[in-house]
């Protein structure tokens, strides 16, 4: 099969098929439980470590 | 011993370029040699004269603990004066079409080759040194960790500009490889990917070995823009060189599939260079100066995957009524119309961040900056999509209608975030307590946003005249007009656009001169914050 034939074909079908899928679970995993704690804490991380890194040794 | 590397290394090179400067087949190429060999024999003498001296600090190299603000600094100052240079530039060229003898019949200063100087100049070095800037700022605090891997931002810094002067040196003296926002030949291409993959290494790692759980929004819209344009300029640039020796090189892909190419790295250099990397601006800049968190975090998650998913199939709408196969076209408009919803849900986002906090605007003038920025960011977008439709298309296509959208796009969304983000960064970056002046920033922000209005809708008025002129027939079937009526036709638009183009110019030179003042720690106890009640 040429390139262009292949790739048509394989853009229409499961590229877009995997593409939507992906999406799809993003919108839905925004919503799973205990979601919306992660990510107030995740909308308020700008307003720390202004100055300087963070020290603690472990990391995380 | 690795002294000795070093020096060698510059000496060879050095040795390169002259053979470069010596053997060059053209003008572009011989004086970027010559360039070149400056810049090494500087770092080769440097080489030289620290060589042996180890660690300057007697304690060993200085402990990295605080942020790497150093780089940042430095990518602020180099967006400001690029930023005005390009207007400069701008101005000039919008003046050329006003008044043509402004070309002096010179090679160097014709609209051909000043016109990709401005575009580069204004995307590239003000739009590139503001990402790379903000984006070094913002990714360590976000992450609380300091810029991964040492000199190499430095490296990305100077690398990156050092790209800028080649690029922009090239068009002057006749060098381009004639594809739109992509002009340089193949050895600056060459040069950009290699700083282009420091600059991906240095973002990445740094979230990498973060410290906070999260991914903070703005990093990933920053991630996003930074592994998409490596992967479009490669794609778009590759060509094989005519020679060592010589600027030429001929492109890889050749008819409608190098046009399909080139606006699929060109649309999505306005998506993912202008948009995507900008609103990672966004999505820090807003909350902290508003001191509110973003409206809705899942809004920003839904934008982020919705924006780079769309996107990327939106270039065709470049090439309405060309040879491209009509699906192709259709795609991209399709594309182009369903990404007015993440476009809009963006915006909707950082504008409801001020929730509540509404009447900041009236005694803040760089959250009024910050927030007019989105403002034009939702009415360019609104715009794209409307005249991605074919029929509209073949009305505003090849018209002064699309410099219109670009500007009030590139002027309004990105100049005016970038404006407030410097604003936002030079007091803390040289951690001075206010601004030298609010007062200037007003100044500066109605300047801008008036200029903008005299050029789109200068711009609006003669791109659908151009339009209609072209496609107007008399009863016979014939065209009306020649073209030459339509150019004689756009001059009052052009003057209005020249004018409108040169207060935002001036509105730059004030922001230069306010940061300044604010650098050299003068006047700070001028500017009193007015409480908001």
């Amino acid at each position: 099969m040429e390139t262009y034939t292949f790739l048509r074909q394989l853009a229409d079908s499961w590229g877009l098929l995997s593409m939507v899928l992906f999406f799809t679970v993003v919108a839905v995993w925004i919503f799973r439980p205990g979601a919306r704690a992660a990510q107030n804490e995740a909308a308020m991380q700008i307003f720390r470590n202004e100055d300087r890194p963070k020290d603690d040794s472990d990391g995380r | 011993m690795s002294d000795a590397v070093k020096i060698a290394g510059w000496g060879l090179l050095i040795l390169f370029f002259a053979m470069g400067a010596n053997w060059g087949t053209d003008v572009a190429y011989r004086f970027h040699a010559i360039l070149l060999m400056v810049v090494c024999a500087t770092m080769f003498i440097w080489s030289i004269r620290t060589a042996g001296s180890g660690p300057k600090d007697p304690d060993g190299p200085v402990p990295e603990t605080g942020y790497m603000d150093g780089v940042v600094r430095y990518g602020v100052i180099a967006t400001a004066l690029w930023g005005v240079i390009g207007f400069l530039a701008g101005v000039y060229i919008a003046f050329q079409l006003a008044f043509p003898m402004l070309n002096w019949d010179l090679p160097w200063t014709s609209f051909g080759r000043l016109r990709p100087l401005h575009t580069s100049a204004v995307i590239f070095a003000f739009g590139g040194n503001a990402l790379i800037a903000t984006s070094f700022y913002v990714v360590q605090r976000t992450c609380a960790v300091r810029l991964w891997g040492g000199k190499t931002a430095w490296f990305v810094f100077w690398g990156y500009n050092l790209f800028i002067v080649l690029a922009a040196t090239g068009y002057l003296l006749g060098q381009t490889q004639s594809k739109e926002y992509a002009e340089p030949e193949w050895y600056v291409d060459l040069w950009l990917t290699v700083v282009w993959v420091a600059y991906l290494l240095v973002f990445l790692m740094t979230i990498v070995k973060r410290k906070e759980p999260h991914i903070y929004v703005a990093n990933w819209f920053y991630l996003a823009f930074i592994v998409t344009i490596a992967m479009l300029h490669v794609v778009n640039n590759l060509a094989v060189p005519v020679s060592i020796w010589g600027s030429n090189s001929v492109i890889l892909f050749p008819g409608v599939q190098g046009a399909m190419v080139q606006w699929w790295y060109g649309h999505n250099a306005v998506g993912f260079f202008l948009t995507a990397g900008f609103l990672g601006m966004m999505y820090y800049f807003i909350p902290k100066q508003a001191d509110r968190p973003i409206y809705s975090y899942k809004l920003s998650i839904i934008h982020f995957w919705a924006l780079i998913f769309l996107y990327i199939w939106a270039g065709p709408h470049h090439l309405h009524y060309t040879a491209l196969p009509d699906w192709a076209q259709m795609l991209g408009m399709v594309f182009s119309i369903v990404l007015w919803m993440p476009s809009w849900g963006g915006m909707i986002n950082g504008l409801m961040t001020l929730q509540g906090a509404w009447d900041k605007l009236r005694t803040d003038p760089i959250l009024r900056m910050l927030v007019v920025a989105v403002g034009f960011y939702g009415m360019a977008t609104f715009e794209g999509p409307m005249m991605s439709i074919r029929s509209v298309n073949s009305l505003s296509h090849y018209t002064e209608w699309t410099i219109g959208h670009v500007h009030s796009g590139a002027l309004g969304w990105n100049g005016m975030i970038t404006f407030g983000a410097l604003y936002y960064l030079v007091p803390r970056l040289w951690n001075r307590p206010a601004l030298y002046s609010n007062a200037l920033v007003s100044w500066h922000f109605w300047l801008a946003t008036i200029g903008i209005v005299l050029y789109a809708a200068s711009m609006w008025v003669g791109g659908i005249m151009q339009g209609l002129m072209w496609r107007e027939i008399d009863d016979q079937g014939f065209l009306v007009n020649s073209f030459i009526d339509s150019v004689a036709a756009m001059h009052p638009m052009y003057v209005v656009r020249a004018l409108g183009g040169t207060m935002f110019l001036l509105g730059g030179v004030i922001m230069l001169w306010n940061l300044w003042k604010t650098i050299a720690g003068e006047g700070a106890a001028r500017t009193q914050h007015v409480p908001a009640e």
